[in-house]
């Protein structure tokens, strides 16, 4: 990295201040300008913007824990799971439906409320979803994927045939918007010095940081980690060697798609779930993973870090008065964010060239 | 034969299925066409073809409509419209290109896929181009020699008959150009292609530019067949749409692209009447399913789609004994069982 940094062409010079030049104007703007924004500038109202930016850490959180999973399949076995963002809204609609018959809700017709809501009744769904959703990706990748290795455009084709088909098929079942609730020990606010913040978007975070932290020591401390970042390096080595690499192929791919369920259980508290999300939710994955760079964990985590900063910045620190009152570019921020790492760097900021 | 058969079309079918059908199977065709040159000329599977069609489209509605029609209504010349489209759309075309180029085989799917839905959310978002419920009443601003396509339909299905012709022979003539045969040379191995001194990433670049110019002339049809252009037209479902088009057709031959349209066309129009299928959880509104489940079985079990079945059979009968990868190597498009070299 260092080297290259010493050894730029010149045309690079220019895309690395074109970069530099981008980035301090939108923090100047942040802090000192802003007009006609929801907030105005950071030194003006400085605990909005801290609430701000601690939206974008815990929104991050839950990137990172969907993203990490696409990255942890993709990693190992090449394979793009184009139905990522299925299996995220599969897992959240499951914990819904758990929880609708777990907890008794006092005014049926209503969604349920997080003061009926134990911490268990939450967890449980979680658990079950995410479980659940390990033994649909298992199945995925046994049924369908498993023959197919080393073709890894026939494999993105079989993934989205069976997004399609997941898709429809949840449509038909969960029509309307649904939502899972928080229970009621999460859903309230905390003092943070003189903020107010909601203890479920910290709890978001915080698991965003416990995944990554347990998966950096799978991968880095145990005998299965070993084999998987061996299998990353080089598929058919390691199986010389006389490793099942199959049987590794196999956990990664629990492990991934669990991820995505779980992390459906927890945008499916915070947020909501619809169908179309699974295609938002695949979009967030790639973003992530194409920012970070291809079956990078770390790369994952500075990707879930960018994309929900610019994500939630743009959302609040954008000029939103005047004729055209409705109209949102954040999504114009999130292109420039993915065109600028291109330009830099093809293969993402953590990823491997080639 | 099918030309032939294409041309007398308005005198041997009924309207509906004319007009409406075939019609639809002509635009998507030359728009599944783009993808097919991109990936059996180019090596590149592009998922961002359905986002050109539909910028061609807000161009041409935001360009030509007028008075009260949501947009921009500049109500200019229609063939003005036209030329804005299709020069807008290359451009556009250009710099995605330029992004994505330097991207080979599953990731370039990936970047272009990320193109494409963020295409879908700018138009949602962005009110001053229509917004989300999108620009109407396109019909009524059509060319003189088209017309409104609700009074001429034949007007219109011709003008897409003899644009899906001219859009095949184009391709068949540039894949034979220099620049063509360099263009699959870059496929089968851009490594080598870079140290003979080809620019690799300018010939994928001007490629993808060339299947945006195609896309928008599909783009153009579709609105005027259509009247109406919205974010939806070019959503998540409708990029799937477009690949499932030319998968079912064949991403390795470039007449699939129609093939597959007229297969998708007529399993949307005609599925939801099939007795039975009801029964075993397709209901009518279940035609995703039933397309998805088409899908995965052609993927696994014929991946070059109805032309590559098609070809075998031939082949069979013929005797020939030849497997669907009897072209030789470095001529003509390339088969999806076989892997780029770079990935």
């Amino acid at each position: 990295m260092r080297s290259e940094f010493l050894s730029a062409r010149p045309s690079q010079y220019f895309v690395r201040a074109v970069v530099f030049g981008a980035g301090a104007f939108a923090l100047v703007w942040v802090v000192l300008w802003a007009p006609k924004t929801t907030y105005g500038p950071a030194v003006d109202d400085p605990i909005d913007f801290a609430k701000t930016f601690l939206d974008s850490m815990t929104l991050a959180g839950v990137l990172f824990v969907v993203a990490s999973g696409f990255t942890l399949i993709f990693g190992l076995m090449r394979v793009v799971n184009m139905a990522h963002g299925s299996l995220y809204l599969l897992g959240g609609y499951i914990a819904y439906d758990l929880q609708q018959r777990l907890v008794h809700n006092a005014n049926p017709g209503f969604g349920l409320l997080s003061s009926q809501v134990a911490v268990w009744q939450w967890v449980v769904p979680a658990i079950a979803a995410s479980a659940c959703i390990a033994v649909v990706g298992i199945v995925m990748q046994q049924g369908f994927l498993r023959w197919n290795q080393g073709q890894d455009l026939r494999q993105a084709l079989i993934t989205i045939a069976l997004s399609i088909i997941i898709a429809d098929q949840m449509l038909a079942h969960w029509p309307i918007q649904e939502s899972v609730a928080w229970p009621g020990t999460f859903d309230r606010f905390v003092s943070i010095g003189s903020i107010d913040y909601s203890l479920a978007r910290l709890f978001m975070l915080a698991v965003g940081v416990v995944v990554g932290i347990a998966l950096w020591l799978w991968l880095n401390k145990t005998r299965t980690g070993m084999t998987i970042r061996a299998g990353v390096d080089d598929r058919q080595m390691v199986s010389a060697i006389g490793v099942n690499i199959q049987v590794t192929f196999a956990i990664a791919f629990l492990v991934g798609a669990a991820l995505a369920g779980f992390g459906g259980v927890m945008g499916g508290s915070q947020f909501n779930l619809a169908p179309g999300q699974d295609g938002q939710w695949l979009l967030n994955s790639l973003v992530v993973v194409i920012i970070g760079g291809m079956g990078s964990l770390g790369g994952a985590a500075v990707g879930a870090i960018l994309y929900g900063t610019v994500l939630t910045f743009s959302g609040v620190y954008l000029p939103t008065t005047g004729n055209d009152c409705c109209t949102q570019y954040s999504v114009v921020f999130t292109f420039a964010l993915l065109a600028i790492v291109l330009a830099f760097r093809p293969q993402g900021l953590f990823g491997r060239p080639g | 034969m099918v030309l032939v058969v294409a041309l007398l079309g308005p005198f041997l079918f009924s309207d509906f299925f004319t007009h409406t059908l075939l019609t639809q199977v002509f635009w998507y065709g030359i728009a599944a066409a783009s993808l097919i040159f991109l990936f059996g000329y180019g090596g590149m599977v592009s998922l961002a073809q359905v986002s050109l069609y539909g910028i061609a489209g807000f161009v041409v509605g935001n360009a030509v409509t007028t008075g009260a029609a949501k947009g921009q209504h500049f109500g200019l010349d229609p063939w003005l419209g036209v030329v804005l489209a299709i020069v807008i759309t290359t451009l556009i075309g250009l710099v995605l290109g330029a992004l994505a180029s330097r991207s080979f085989g599953i990731y370039f799917l990936m970047l272009t896929l990320t193109f494409a839905v963020l295409t879908n959310y700018f138009f949602g978002q962005v009110t001053v181009f229509g917004g989300f419920s999108g620009v109407s009443g396109i019909q009524l601003h059509t060319p003189g020699v088209i017309g409104n396509p609700n009074i001429h339909p034949n007007r219109l299905y011709y003008v897409a008959l003899g644009t899906s012709v001219a859009v095949y022979l184009l391709i068949r003539y540039v894949v034979r150009t220099p620049f063509g045969v360099a263009l699959q040379g870059i496929r089968d191995d851009p490594v080598r292609m870079s140290s003979l001194g080809y620019n690799v990433t300018l010939h994928r670049t001007l490629a993808f530019a060339f299947g945006a110019f195609i896309s928008s002339l599909a783009g153009i049809l579709f609105v005027w067949w259509n009247d109406h252009v919205d974010p939806a037209s070019m959503d998540l479902s409708a990029v799937i749409d477009l690949l499932v088009i030319a998968v079912i057709g064949g991403l390795s031959r470039l007449e699939g692209a129609w093939l597959g349209a007229f297969v998708f066309v007529i399993l949307n129009n005609y599925l939801r009447s099939v007795p039975g299928l009801g029964h075993v959880g397709i209901s009518p509104e279940r035609f995703h399913t039933a397309i998805g489940i088409v899908f995965l079985v052609i993927v696994l079990v014929s991946p070059s789609g109805l032309m590559g079945i098609w070809e075998r059979l031939r082949n069979r009968v013929a005797g020939a004994g030849g497997s669907i990868g009897s072209a030789p190597p470095g001529e003509g498009p390339r088969e999806p069982d076989s892997q780029p070299a770079a990935g």
